[in-house]
């Protein structure tokens, strides 16, 4: 473009030559955009607009300097949000003057969060896919978290809200616990390392149940040590089941695929690691109910089981008292047959004397004497009258 | 390092299996009365445990020889 070379071969050089305004602004903008390739700028935003038409317009700032800026429809609808005051962003743009108004400004191409974008999230998915090749994302390896754990590990720093957090959820919910918290730096350049020798100190301490690790929420950039590649095999490596919590509801991190269990806050992780003591004395109630019952039907059975024993016992005995009943009927039967009033049924008697001996022979009959004469149906007074007939 | 608190967990799944036994089985009437008697002394045992409201509070450090050991967390 020639820009230059018409800028200079038609300067006006007296009044009468003089410019219209449009004429300055349209050759300044020729000479911009002639100075420039498209270029890479960062900063952050302020005064975002959007207009009705589905343009963007904002101002880009740093500690230094402000530019503001034009993103047309055409480009900015292929992003999922819009920035909002105070994002820091790469800019592909290309410098020009609105010739109009006057105004230098950039008209945006793209726009890319610093913090979710650029080199960080390339890093991420291959991170991911590094923890997935290795078989690390795989759903069985997701270990069930304990029913009644005695003893927690927090991977976290002593100082933040999540700390807090968990050990105030713990306390109203669950306190025959003994948490140990594993301190580490949980943002800024050392954390990476931090949280790795926390995660091998809790991975090394004895009798515990499940662990704990992350953080309460934060930036994008506050989080990034739970994105890391390191800090999540580390993750992957601890013995005993691990709940991963980082930042805010919305927020995942490579931690939380790794772990057993995700927790969208550090309070949300202590509610699913620690039953609510109320649900749990009511199933204790529940069980105490239930002893009580089955002991009964025990009982039960038992005396059911006595209950047909006895009742087997009585039977028999009564078969036996009758089968003795009928034999006594036969023997009184015979008895009868031999007794001496069957015989003076028949017409027999039997003749005493007043001692009630039985008088046998003639001998016993001297004359005159009173004697009893026993008949069937009762004695009679008699009297002998002489000797021997 | 500290001494280890009871199982709430072994509690509850001995609960569990004695009052599976006496629900399920046909036991012994003794038997029945032992297994109930413990019953009855491990709900006693978790309730006490439940009752316990002493939470432990502990931090983690590391000596030199890479030994663990723990210290009350000063609030």
């Amino acid at each position: 473009m020639g820009g230059l070379d018409l800028f200079s071969a038609t300067t006006p050089a007296s009044p009468e030559g003089g410019w219209s305004v449009l004429d300055v602004t349209r050759r300044a903008r020729q000479l911009v955009e002639s100075g420039f390739d498209r270029i890479w700028v960062r900063g952050e935003i302020t005064n975002f607009k959007s207009y009705r038409s589905g343009h963007w317009y904002f101002t880009l700032r740093d500690a230094d300097a402000q530019v503001r800026c034009v993103m047309w429809r055409s480009d900015n609808e292929r992003l999922k949000t819009s920035p909002e005051d105070g994002t820091e962003v790469f800019l592909e743009a290309r410098p020009t003057l609105w010739e109009e108004k006057g105004e230098f400004r950039l008209t945006v191409r793209r726009l890319i969060p610093t913090a979710a974008g650029g080199l960080w999230q390339i890093q991420l998915e291959r991170a991911k896919a590094a923890l997935a090749r290795d078989g690390l994302l795989d759903p069985e390896r997701k270990r069930p978290l304990p029913s009644y754990p005695s003893r927690i590990a927090v991977v976290t720093s002593l100082d933040g809200a999540a700390l807090r957090d968990i050990v105030s959820v713990i306390g109203r919910r669950w306190p025959a616990v003994d948490v140990w918290v594993v301190p580490t730096r949980v943002q800024g350049e050392t954390a990476e390392n931090e949280i790795c020798v926390a995660l091998d100190r809790a991975n090394r301490l004895e009798n515990v149940d499940v662990i704990i690790v992350g953080r309460g929420g934060g930036s994008a950039e506050d989080l990034w040590a739970f994105n890391s590649e390191r800090v999540a095999r580390a993750v992957a490596a601890l013995e005993v089941p691990t709940i991963s919590a980082v930042g805010h509801e919305t927020d995942v991190s490579l931690t939380d695929l790794v772990a057993d269990a995700r927790a969208p806050t550090p309070s949300a992780a202590a509610e699913t690691v620690v039953p609510d003591r109320a649900a749990v004395a009511g199933a204790l109630d529940a069980i105490a109910r239930r002893l009580g019952r089955s002991l009964t039907n025990q009982l039960e059975v038992g005396k059911e089981r006595l209950q047909r024993m006895t009742d087997r016992l009585t039977t028999a005995a009564l078969r036996h008292v009758e089968r003795r009943e009928r034999r006594l009927e036969r023997l009184a039967a015979k008895l009868e047959a031999l007794s001496p009033v069957s015989v003076l049924a028949r017409g027999f008697a039997v003749a005493r004397d007043e001692s009630g001996r039985v008088l046998r022979r003639v001998a016993d009959f001297p004359p005159d004497t009173e004697f009893r004469l026993s008949v069937s149906d009762g004695d009679v007074r008699a009297r002998t009258l002489g000797g021997e007939t | 390092m500290t001494k280890q608190r009871p199982s709430f967990r072994k509690e509850v799944e001995r609960l569990e299996a004695i009052v599976r036994t006496l629900e399920e089985k046909d036991v012994e009437l003794d038997e029945a009365l032992e297994l109930f008697e413990e019953g009855v002394r491990r709900l006693k045992d978790a309730r006490a445990l439940l009752e316990e409201s002493e939470l432990t509070v502990k931090r983690v450090l590391e000596a030199a020889d890479g030994t663990l050991r723990t210290k009350t967390l000063d609030d």
